[in-house]
């Protein structure tokens, strides 16, 4: 069973009473099973209320869903002959960030992304997807190997935010970022970005300036944290909601204000209720636009995305 | 408070009649605590005599300073759509903007220029600390973006003075895309060879530190002035521990390679223009 977010209470009930129903029998007694039909309809029915009526508070919470697939489950559902590359070349190997050779859907490519990991242990080791300057440069790294065998790059961004330590800061977090954000804005390949979770700041930015951006329908993406926002402004991080509102982080909003390209429709409940079918949503937005871009040549790819990010906000 | 603004300030008001004294006649500074007349500042670049303190200047102190007398015209900032997020905190930004531009007489927290350091001809981006805490949104990056554009046409070098509290939130997405937008102007004179100086005065954060501050093909900074990514508050609010003598500070950043060099006040045009010439071969 999912876990539930404080707004899905009303499904509970119904999912435990399933659940009990099915594990009282599999199937033989008729009176059982239609009760379950009956339940499932109903459970269908209040997931479609709610799903249909999320405030953007609640979808930051869909996005930063435990269960949400992240960036190694698209590897496996999406990509053949994964081979993860390691490491800046200055300091170290930053497993916030993954990325590497791979063939997408026929393509090869390069791949990387945010991950933040599964279970305590897992979310340690990749530092809850919050990368440090060496996870940038790798980054940086890999754009320009891709750039260089024209190999077109895809970006999975889903982070709360680049890390914020003393060792980041020592190293040139500001500066990593920087160059990472330079990178995107000089690579001649195809180059699509897709949030499927948190776009935090500089640190999805880092990753996200692409000839085409989307983001999945309930993923969020802003300038800053809902509650960094609310202590700033709100001077208490309990408005968070409001102050999720008034940034205008959902997908929709960014849509509405033309900073992405499209957004790419969740199965009913969120991403985590369906893993495989958001992964093959995605994967298929991703080969459509990949395609389509692959026929253009590396003078115009460049130009077009700077022209892209230009535009954006204008009058 | 202290005995001078206390006492002596109101004497000199009574004594002078209360219109013509500026607020700002006596200056505490905030190293070393001695009072400096204010008029003995502005003659000493705002920099204590006492200890050498750089007081952070306003975009418009800094435009004066920086370029030669008399060489300076400003461009005004290319319009951006005002406030379209329609933002409201416990007060409304469009109201805050209004505040800002009147306390400022600044249009936002930007002032682009063109003119000369001791004679050679450059474009300017100076941002104005004191316009909402140097925010970059659409208006800054806008005007970034139109200085930087207008340095390449006229091959001129290209200097910009960041002091920001990093990207205004108040214009959300649409200010964390300035980071891309700048640099992609960035880009363009790197391209051509313009030159592209930063000078990172205090203080220099979050989205404008991690995007135009750290691309600069030289980047100085002044003595102690604040450069980072994440503000040394939210660290430790993070970490729970005790933070560096001297974290983020510009001699910190010396130190770690992350700046070419820092520069008194006094000899910053000389140093900026001895570059230059060298870069032109002159
Ligand atoms: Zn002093």
């Amino acid at each position: 069973m999912t876990i539930l977010l404080d707004f899905e209470e009303p499904i509970k009930a119904l999912e435990t009473k399933i659940l009990e129903l099915k594990t009282l029998d599999s199937g033989s007694n008729m009176n059982i099973t239609s009760e379950i039909t009956k339940l499932e309809a109903k459970c269908q029915a209040q997931l479609v209320s709610i799903y249909s009526n999320l405030t953007p508070w609640q979808k930051v919470q869909i996005a930063r869903h435990p269960e949400r697939p992240q960036f190694l489950d698209y590897i496996k559902e999406l990509v053949t002959d994964f081979t993860p590359l390691s490491g800046d070349r200055v300091f170290g190997e930053d497993p916030a960030i993954i990325g590497g050779l791979g063939v997408f859907r026929g393509i090869p490519c390069m791949i990387m992304g945010h991950q933040k990991g599964t279970d305590m242990e897992s979310r340690k080791h990749h530092s809850f997807g919050m990368a440090k300057p060496e996870g940038y440069r790798k980054a940086v790294r890999l754009m320009d190997l891709a750039d260089r065998f024209s190999l077109p790059i895809i970006t999975l961004v889903d982070t709360a935010g680049a890390y914020p330590g003393i060792e980041a800061e020592e190293r040139g977090q500001a500066e990593a970022i920087a160059r990472s954000i330079q990178k995107c804005l000089e690579v001649s390949v195809p180059f699509i970005s897709v949030i499927i979770g948190e776009g935090g700041s500089g640190g999805a930015i880092a990753l996200a300036v692409a000839n085409k951006v989307f983001m999945l329908e309930n993923s969020v993406y802003s300038v800053i944290s809902p509650e960094g926002c609310a202590s700033i402004l709100w001077k208490s991080r309990n408005n968070a909601k409001e102050a999720a509102t008034a940034l205008k982080l959902s997908a929709q909003d960014l849509f509405d204000l033309k900073i992405i390209d499209a957004i790419i429709k969740e199965p009913l409940g969120g991403a985590h209720r369906s893993k495989i079918s958001t992964i093959s949503f995605v994967g298929d937005e991703i080969e459509k636009n990949l395609r389509t871009l692959m026929k253009q040549n590396g003078e115009t790819l460049l130009k077009t995305r700077r022209e892209k990010f230009y535009q954006m906000g204008s009058l | 408070m202290n005995w001078i603004t206390n006492f002596v300030r109101p004497k000199i008001k009574a004594f002078m009649g209360k219109t013509d004294i500026p607020e700002n006649l006596w200056h505490k500074c905030p190293s070393c605590e001695q009072m400096l007349f204010a008029k003995d500042l502005e003659e000493n670049l705002h920099i204590c005599r006492h200890c050498g303190h750089h007081k952070r200047l306003s975009g418009k102190q800094r435009l004066e300073t920086l370029l030669d007398k008399g060489s300076v015209s400003r461009f005004s900032l290319p319009k951006v759509p005002l406030d379209p997020l329609k933002f409201k905190d416990s007060k409304k930004y469009i109201d805050r903007l209004k505040d800002a531009k009147q306390k400022t007489g600044g249009e936002d927290a930007l002032i682009i220029a063109e003119g000369k350091i001791n004679e050679l001809p450059v474009i300017v981006a100076i941002f104005d600390f004191d316009f909402m805490g140097g925010s970059m949104g659409p208006a800054v990056g806008e005007g970034f973006i139109f200085a930087a554009r207008l340095a390449k046409q006229r091959k001129t070098p290209f200097i910009c003075v960041s002091s920001s509290g990093g990207a205004r939130m108040q214009e959300g997405i649409l200010s964390l895309m300035q980071m891309a937008r700048t640099t992609a102007a960035i880009c363009e004179l790197k391209e051509e060879n313009i030159p592209y100086i930063v000078l990172l005065a205090d203080p220099t954060t979050g989205g404008v530190s991690a995007s135009l501050a750290m691309l600069g093909d030289i980047a100085i900074s002044e003595p102690r002035a604040e450069i980072c990514f994440t503000g040394a508050r939210v660290i430790q609010e993070t970490i729970r521990g005790t933070l560096p003598e001297g974290f983020q500070r510009a001699e910190y950043l010396l130190d770690h390679g992350m700046i070419d060099l820092i520069v008194s006040r006094h000899e910053l045009k000389n140093e900026i223009s001895k570059i230059l010439r060298i870069l032109f071969h002159k």
